[in-house]
């Protein structure tokens, strides 16, 4: 994997765990490991170092490390999980996609089987809701709107929050066929899906990026990052808000990142759970199959 | 009663869906693109056996089900009554041929099964996954017959009738999978 990563130009970097602003995403909750007063978490990904270092000058940039996630655990969560994350200077979402392409066929040679074919099925969002619950969906639906919508589909949605009632019609509906005949790119998120993203100029509803499902697991997450530190400033304080809301714990806001969003170029990342891609090389149903030690082993 | 929530899931929770009775078969922890937390769980629904797959959000609530499962001794059958006895109180308690259904097939007399009530009421009887039974009719098989791989219909004591192997002789003892009806092996010889 590194020799690949390698041999296109990348530099491989370690950044830190113990961070004092981790991921301000409303359903992500950092573990904490304070010192003293010095109040610290661990990292849920390498994200935002990683992209101070692309606002210093590298345009190609990789690691491979541990992210911590506090309560996520299950047949393809831990709640420290390896991994894999780069960023590439440029527009090109695509050029993302067929990184993953490569990637996919580095592993499955690493155990002598033939690489899945390429390119990848690709779809949309929107596709996959109309296919699989006759439901139009604009992006931009209150979620009123959006309720009224998943009851049409036969999908009951208490759920108050727009990506709630969102996630129910796609678990309930959708989730269970993707990456299930093949690996599948789902592109064309909806902005509210989309913090980090940056809106798509021909249809500002949607967010730059997409979802890599294969095996029945969803394997990656890439971005065409939003590097306006004014855009990102405001989410960032929106989500803050709705997590306070919920009486989840607030971080501070990353000012070194924003900093650095100003003077960063066009960039493109992405996010792969490296167990998950170790269990899908390898038939493994359960993430606890491929990891030494499984959290309650520990 | 207290209502559970996600957190409380577990096998063989029992749970009110809809109206009905559930009891939680498998759950997992499923946490999609950068969405919240739900739990994908099936339960099967208690009255009628119907299996459901249901994701639920982190922190739905649930009420829990009136439902009751004991331990009873089948002692026999009256008219079209079986009577069974709790084997802790010695409460006996009878129920309609169409309660116990199917599993009558493979309920000899002094078997322990476990009989399920719901909001006090007894709606069903399951058996143990296993049984052992004497065969008490069939035909001889063909000495020597072992290569064709071919079955017979064979009597057990409650009337249910099981496919066995040909070298089965009446009065051997046969391990029967309840849940499919299909022998096993044989346990004891006559």
């Amino acid at each position: 994997m590194r020799a690949w990563f390698d041999g296109q130009g990348f530099l491989e970097v370690e950044t830190p765990s113990r961070v004092r602003a981790p991921g301000q995403e409303v359903h992500l909750d950092a573990i904490a490991a304070p010192d003293g007063d010095d109040r610290r978490f661990l990292v849920t990904s390498p994200e935002y170092h990683m992209k101070r270092l692309c606002g210093a000058g590298f345009e190609r940039l990789y690691q491979l490390g541990r992210a911590f996630r506090a309560g996520e655990r299950g047949a393809h969560h831990q709640p420290e999980f390896t991994m894999l994350e780069w960023y590439r200077a440029g527009h090109e979402l695509e050029a993302v996609a067929r990184d993953c392409e490569a990637i996919l066929a580095v592993a499955a040679r690493a155990v002598g089987r033939p690489p899945p074919a390429a390119p990848f099925e690709r779809t949309t969002v929107r596709a996959l809701l109309r296919k699989h619950t006759g439901v139009e969906l604009r992006g931009d639906e209150t979620v009123e709107e959006l309720r009224a919508l998943a009851a049409g589909a036969g999908v009951a949605a208490g759920a108050t929050a727009w990506d709630d009632v969102f996630f129910q019609m796609f678990l309930d509906r959708v989730e269970p066929h993707l990456g299930t005949t093949g690996p599948v790119f789902v592109f064309d998120w909806p902005a509210p899906l989309g913090a980090l993203a940056r809106r798509r100029e021909d249809d500002p509803r949607v967010v730059e990026r997409f979802e890599l499902y294969a095996g029945g697991l969803e394997l990656v997450n890439a971005f065409g990052e939003l590097i306006d530190p004014v855009e990102q400033r405001r989410r960032f304080e929106e989500e803050t808000e709705v997590r306070r809301a919920r009486g989840k714990v607030t971080y501070p806001v990353d000012e070194n990142l924003l900093e650095a969003l100003g003077r960063m170029p066009p960039t493109c990342g992405a996010a792969m759970g490296f167990d998950r891609l170790v269990m899908l090389t390898l038939g493994a149903k359960d993430i606890r199959d491929v990891v030494a030690f499984a959290d309650d082993e520990v | 009663m207290a209502s559970y929530d996600t957190s409380d899931i577990r096998k063989g929770l029992k749970i009110m869906m809809d109206g009905a009775p559930y009891t939680v078969v498998e759950f997992q922890f499923v946490k999609p693109g950068k969405g919240a937390a739900f739990t994908r769980t099936k339960i099967k629904n208690l009255l009628t056996g119907a299996v459901l797959e249901r994701n639920f959000r982190s922190g739905e609530k649930f009420e829990p089900a009136n439902v009751e499962v004991k331990t009873m001794q089948y002692l026999y059958k009256e008219g079209d009554s079986f009577v069974f006895m709790d084997t802790s109180d010695y409460n006996q308690v009878a129920l309609p041929s169409e309660t116990v259904g199917e599993s009558s097939n493979f309920m000899p007399e002094n078997l322990n099964v476990e009989v399920l009530f719901y909001n006090e009421r007894a709606v069903g009887v399951t058996l143990p996954n296993f049984i052992e039974l004497p065969i008490v009719e069939t035909d001889p098989g063909f000495r020597g017959d072992t290569a064709t791989g071919t079955t017979k219909p064979a009597r057990i004591g409650t009337g249910a009738t099981v496919n066995v192997p040909l070298f089965i002789n009446v009065g051997d003892v046969v391990k029967i999978d309840t849940r499919t009806g299909e022998y096993l092996e044989r346990v004891g010889r006559a």
